[in-house]
């Protein structure tokens, strides 16, 4: 009895290999708790940062269109209605774009392979460069969509949207590139969530003799509804912050239109244009503008994440 | 008494035609902008492919007629990459490892994998602004501003919540038995994540981080006020704390330009930017799928 207890003993792990284990415990718990500390790190920076403009101009800062270094003064309006109006419009856009796109790759209109093909297209679509997508934009789409904008003035000028002349960089050429960055987005997760929902359910549709169609209408849609919103969402959030493709095609006037074919702003083409050589009070105002932002991409994505978990299909 | 027969007239079968096609338009419309930005790159830039274009310098914009090179810029990518790499991996691999293999469900794990998802949803430009006020504006790296090392560090926040993701999802696919069998056999908890699950669970983790840097590589937001642009060649170690040029920054900077020689330069820098990153996306999708098949078997 005594010599067994000594020979399992003696198999203990060793002092060194318990410690080591610990060490490495700890060492990827502080590692994942890292993600904690950036991201409140950077929410506190640009919290602080922008305290100086945030205590001069509060939430005036908001609603003013007034940005002018030389007279320090700065209000945020014409981004933040920029920021707004693009990342909506081109929400609208792609929805049914990509949920269609969505159905033709989750249906069987076409063999499988060509479905395959075209949703690696569309993913492939999402690896390219933002900067990339704004120079083709810049060279390519822009020449290639300036006539229609004359037509769209002449023909729809009196809604205000359309009310200006059409310039060489605008809203509108913004929002389209935003359509093109969003799609692989809003399909992508659109698929995933079509794909989730049981045969069992599209079977029993079927059997009791809808068509294809009112069979994707009235039960496949539903059923998938959050998962597509949320996907809506995230889009939502990456249209906000989109930067490059925006800021190289959008035109960035900070003078107020309602028009879509005069040049605008969002709140990230500003920060891109002006952070580099500001100085004084509108390094502090940009961070404002920055914190804005944050928020705005915050509370949505927040959002979709609640929504995937508050109603995620459960079957 | 034709009841039986499929009839086209019906509204049903008129219905289903006209929004099956328009389904069929929505994927036709779906595809179009890669095959036209794909092709406008392949022509536009493949043209300016030249062997000097890998070794000189970009000449300053002006009325010159030949633009230079892009060798500073293609350096500074792998740079940034890399140092954006070497921060991020390490510390989201273990993140992961903690969220897969330690923690129990419990609260903390809850918040992190929430946090993950939240930073994944921060806009790019803001991790530039992060580190602009965290280093450039406070010169805190040996009194440097703007700095590759800088431009790195922004590129790995944005690449962090890739690399933890795709960990915690690889190591959660890893078969429980494995670790059983591992810490039966009287393996410590971290020999048998170092010796049996990581490897398991490599190929997926693998994947996901290539794909995180060919991501990180065509952002352009977080460099543009942190690591900047720069002219001239890089050749030593402390070129890392100077500004540092890149691809992404310098298809912006010359698509601004109104000189028709910059442009393209800009488009050549598309190309192989491009063309790298579609690559890699393409090879890891291929692998990716060859692993899905050998697992089924």
């Amino acid at each position: 009895m005594e010599e067994k207890l000594i020979l399992f003993k003696n198999r203990k792990r060793f002092g060194i290999e318990k410690n080591i284990d610990i060490i490495f415990k700890n060492t990827t718990l502080v590692l994942s708790s890292l993600v904690a500390i950036v991201l409140f790190g950077i929410i506190l920076v640009v919290f602080f940062q922008s305290f100086e403009s945030f205590s001069r101009y509060g939430l005036n800062f908001l609603v003013t269109s007034e940005w002018n270094p030389v007279k320090d003064e700065y209000g945020a309006f014409t981004a933040i209605y920029g920021t707004l109006v693009t990342s909506l419009l081109s929400l609208l856009i792609t929805i049914p774009l990509g949920v269609g796109t969505a159905i033709f790759i989750t249906e069987d209109f076409v063999p499988k392979f060509v479905r395959e093909i075209v949703g690696s297209f569309v993913e492939l679509l999402a690896a390219i460069p933002s900067v990339v997508l704004g120079l083709w934009a810049i060279f390519v789409m822009e020449p290639f969509f300036r006539e229609f904008f004359v037509f769209l003035h002449k023909f729809f000028g009196w809604i205000p949207l359309f009310s200006s002349e059409p310039a060489g960089r605008n809203s509108l050429l913004a929002i389209i590139i935003l359509v093109v960055m969003l799609l692989p987005i809003v399909t992508s997760i659109a698929r995933d969530s079509l794909n989730q929902v049981p045969k069992k359910l599209r079977n029993a549709s079927y059997g009791i003799g809808a068509s294809r169609w009112k069979t994707i209408f009235s039960v496949i849609l539903p059923a998938a509804l959050s998962g597509i919103m949320a996907g809506v969402l995230l889009a939502l959030g990456r249209a906000m912050g989109e930067t490059m493709a925006v800021t190289m095609i959008i035109g960035n006037s900070n003078v107020f239109s309602w028009s879509l074919l005069s040049p605008g702003y969002t709140i990230s083409s500003m920060l891109a244009n002006q952070f580099g050589e500001a100085d004084g009070s509108q390094v502090s105002s940009l961070f404002y503008a920055a914190f804005v932002l944050m928020i705005l991409s915050l509370v949505v994505n927040i959002f979709a994440q609640w929504l995937v978990k508050k109603f995620s299909l459960k079957y | 008494m034709n009841s039986l027969y499929y009839q086209k007239k019906l509204s049903r079968n008129v219905g289903d035609k006209f929004f099956t096609s328009l389904s069929v338009f929505c994927a036709l419309i779906a595809i179009l902008p890669l095959i036209f930005v794909v092709t406008y790159i392949l022509i536009k830039g493949g043209a300016q492919i030249t062997p000097e274009l890998f070794t000189l310098e970009p000449n300053p914009p002006g009325d010159d007629l030949d633009a230079g090179g892009i060798n500073p810029a293609l350096i500074g990518t792998l740079v940034i990459t890399t140092i954006a790499s070497i921060i991020a991996i390490p510390v989201g691999v273990g993140g992961g490892i903690y969220l897969a293999e330690y923690s129990k469900g419990g609260p903390f794990s809850k918040f992190i994998r929430f946090g993950v998802n939240v930073l994944a949803g921060v806009p790019s430009i803001i991790a530039g602004v992060f580190i602009y006020a965290l280093i450039v504006s406070t010169k805190i790296l040996f009194g440097s501003m703007y700095s590759g090392f800088a431009g790195g560090m922004a590129l790995s926040i944005l690449m962090l919540p890739t690399v933890i993701k795709t960990t915690d999802e690889g190591l959660k696919l890893v078969p429980n038995e494995l670790r059983y069998a591992s810490l039966g056999i009287g393996a410590s908890m971290y020999t048998t994540i170092l010796k049996i699950t990581l490897p398991t669970a490599f190929r997926s983790i693998a994947t996901g981080v290539v794909l995180g840097i060919a991501r990180a590589a065509g952002e352009t937001a977080p460099l543009i006020f942190t690591a900047l642009f720069s002219y001239y060649y890089i050749v030593g170690f402390e070129d890392l704390f100077y500004e540092m040029g890149s691809l992404a920054v310098l298809i912006y900077n010359f698509a601004l330009e109104p000189y028709d020689a910059q442009n393209k330069l800009a488009w050549a820098a598309s190309f192989i930017l491009v063309i790298s990153i579609l690559t890699v996306n393409i090879f890891s999708r291929i692998f990716a799928a060859f692993t899905e098949k050998t697992k089924r078997v």
